[in-house]
């Protein structure tokens, strides 16, 4: 996994609540095999519409996305993640996420935000009013600040650590084998296997 | 003080506790198909890592598949290269596969309950958020991303914070015609999208102890449209008694050592939540939703409310969206939309049951002109036993297609899609904007539902048939 320190950028203010991951990542998208190629699927349907923010020219290049509460409702697949990340974001903002797109995005070093609503609507309108202002994030001080903004965020220690030292899951869990092998040594006879070996 | 349902059963999956850690939990039953699991496998390679304990592992096939024509080569060949990449990496690694095809194939929420795989107490995993289904026998079962399938896969264990705990009681017998699908869609439509945000949901109450083991998967199975990752419901006689003597179910005296355990699984008297919803069930009827998420529901017998009379500013403009999406007016009473199309099937409603509960009411009717109905089996093994029941018959006798099992409609990663602008009554999970085909327009509803909107041709309950009938004079 990358490492996420700290990241300033300019925005997409997504004035929508309940974006899905079907918004996300239509499902089609998801017989890919990869982790990479999903850039285009981004937002695919809401895409096609020129007034969509995303595809404003003043956007582009655009790194922070600032979107409003129930973020990545809906099925758990990874590829939402990934196709933000393949597009360019570093980092999503919100009020609320939902919790297996928040797991999977700290998974994978896109780093999200969850700020009070109230800072959320005047990022909006920061970044609505002037495309070029830039939003920062900074992971080490768990602090976004932007022209006249700054707030403070919680991420628990755990998460943060991993992040910052861009560590991978498994490895961590592989140095207490002993442990595992040692609960498995326990475990209950009647419990079901889909094997006999 | 007491422990809770879902914290007994996380205790007893702890390998590693520590200060500031995630609590290490170990995985009884980790199931996969071919979406969420090709880049994991992916991982172990590049890393050089087996599959830790593949007999808690299994696969089968259910997104992709098509529904017809299941002999011949898949048409699409992005899906065919994802079904065959799924059978390599499960013969390279040694993961036991049920393929389209296979008399075990299906939709891997069916598939687990009905091997008996799934039994109560048991920590299940599986890369789909439905995986909630299974906390139906009284387990803790979450949906995984693709990070965490490779995780379980190499180590057979997750980190993972504890969730809150919410009771969700549902007092008081549900009213004839109320179906578990019409009980969980109020829940949702209660508590909201993210109501369930961080909870692990335990329902419980007079309602939920009567509901069949099926029942009580379609309410656990859509726990995640309110925002909670499980949903439990305490094992009791109809748990065991659905269990016995699956195949994969304990014998003899693993048999009474594991009834012995389950007995023990349930919240205590003393036990706290860290909150409370109190539910009713004499105050439901049919309940459908008429907007772009799950939560955006109202009985059969409302109107589709008016955006203006939310308080909240983001509800307002979510149902603003939604009204638009839908091709609705605010106002509009919700049986006068007409449908096209007609799904019965997915992981929440494509159980024998639901198939039965369908058949019934569509039998000796006609689906509407103009109306396609779907009938799609859970699985391969659902898919028989209806064949067994004449159910198959009932359906097609009706003009409705008869298919094979898999995910179908419910997400149209098959060709199973609705076109732009044609609107379903589905008996699925999620109405999301283009779920079920680009521009497609859905409904959630029963099955019983289901088969009343598609010979009525508007969304309908069995009893508007019924006052259909009354209406007409026999023999006309």
């Amino acid at each position: 996994m990358e490492a996420f320190t700290t990241h300033t950028g300019r925005a997409v203010p997504l004035r929508r609540s309940n974006v899905d991951t079907d918004q996300i990542i239509p499902a089609h998208w998801l017989k890919k095999v990869t982790r990479d190629g999903f850039e285009d699927g981004l937002f695919e349907a809401w895409r096609k519409d020129p007034r969509f923010v995303l595809n404003r020219p003043e956007r582009e290049g655009a790194t922070v996305l600032v979107a409003g509460p129930d973020f990545g409702t809906g099925s758990s697949r990874e590829h939402a993640v990934w196709a933000l990340q393949n597009y360019g974001f570093k980092t999503v903002i919100s009020s609320r996420f939902a919790d297996i797109f928040r797991g999977n995005s700290l998974k994978n070093g896109l780093l999200t935000v969850v700020l009070d609503q109230k800072i959320v609507d005047a990022l909006w309108e920061l970044t609505e009013a002037d495309p070029t202002a830039e939003i920062t994030v900074d992971l080490e001080a768990r602090e976004v600040r932007a022209d006249g903004i700054t707030a403070s965020f919680e991420l628990d220690e755990n998460s943060r650590w991993r992040l910052l030292n861009g560590l991978d899951d498994i490895s961590i869990t592989l140095q207490n084998e002993a442990d595992i092998a040692a609960y498995e040594a326990k475990r209950p006879s009647f419990k079901p296997r889909t094997l006999t070996v | 003080m007491g422990r809770t349902l879902a914290e007994k059963v996380w205790d007893d999956h702890v390998v590693r506790r520590a200060e500031g850690e995630p609590d290490l939990l170990f995985i009884d039953l980790h199931l996969l198909h071919e979406v969420t699991s090709p880049q994991a496998f992916d991982g172990l390679r590049k890393n050089g890592r087996p599959v830790r304990r593949l007999d808690l592992t299994i696969a089968t096939e259910d997104h992709n598949t098509p529904t017809l024509d299941i002999d011949k080569p898949i048409a699409d060949p992005v899906s065919r290269v994802q079904l065959e990449t799924l059978r390599e990496n499960c013969a390279e690694f040694g993961v036991r596969l049920h393929p389209l095809g296979d008399v075990e194939q299906g939709v891997v929420h069916v598939v687990g309950p009905q091997l008996g795989l799934t039994q109560p107490g048991m920590t299940v995993v599986c890369g789909d958020s439905h995986t909630s289904t299974h906390g139906a026998f009284g387990g803790l079962a979450f949906g995984i991303g693709t990070s965490q399938v490779e995780h379980v896969l190499a180590t057979q264990t997750l980190p993972m914070a504890r969730p809150k705990t919410m009771a969700i009681t549902v007092n008081g017998e549900l009213p004839e015609g109320v179906t578990a699908k019409d009980l969980i869609l109020a829940i949702i439509a209660r508590i909201g999208t993210g109501g369930g945000q961080g909870y692990v949901l335990e329902y419980r109450g007079e309602a939920v102890e009567k509901l069949s083991m099926e029942a009580r998967m379609t309410i656990c199975n859509m726990s995640i449209e309110a925002g909670a990752r499980a949903g439990m419901i305490a094992p009791d006689e109809t748990t065991f008694a659905y269990l016995e003597g699956r195949p994969h179910a304990p014998k003899g005296e693993d048999w009474d050592a594991a009834v012995a355990y389950w007995k023990t699984l349930r919240s205590d008297d003393d036990a706290e939540f860290d909150a409370e919803v109190v539910i009713e069930a004499a105050e439901l009827s049919p309940f459908v939703t008429w907007g772009t998420n799950p939560g955006q529901g109202a009985p059969l017998s409302a109107s589709v409310p008016d955006p203006a009379s939310y308080d909240d500013a983001s509800e307002r403009l979510a149902a603003e969206k939604a009204l638009e999406y839908m091709g609705l007016e605010a106002g509009q009473e919700l049986r006068s939309i007409n449908v096209d199309t007609v799904f019965v099937g997915s992981c929440t409603n494509g159980r024998i049951e639901d198939l039965r509960a369908a058949a019934d009411v569509i039998k000796g009717r006609k689906v509407a002109d103009g109306v396609r109905m779907l009938v799609v089996p859970g699985s391969a093994r659902v898919g028989l036993q209806a064949v067994s029941e004449g159910l198959d018959v009932v359906f097609k006798e009706a003009g409705a297609e008869w298919r094979h099992a898999g995910c179908s409609m419910c997400l149209g990663m098959n060709p199973d899609q609705l076109a732009p602008g044609e609107r379903s009554a589905s008996t699925s999970n999620r109405n999301f904007e283009g779920r079920q085909g680009k521009g497609g327009r859905t409904h959630l509803v029963s099955p019983q539902v289901a088969a009343a909107t598609a010979v009525l041709g508007h969304l309908a309950s069995p009893a508007d048939l019924a006052a259909a009938d009354a209406r007409t004079p026999a023999g006309v």
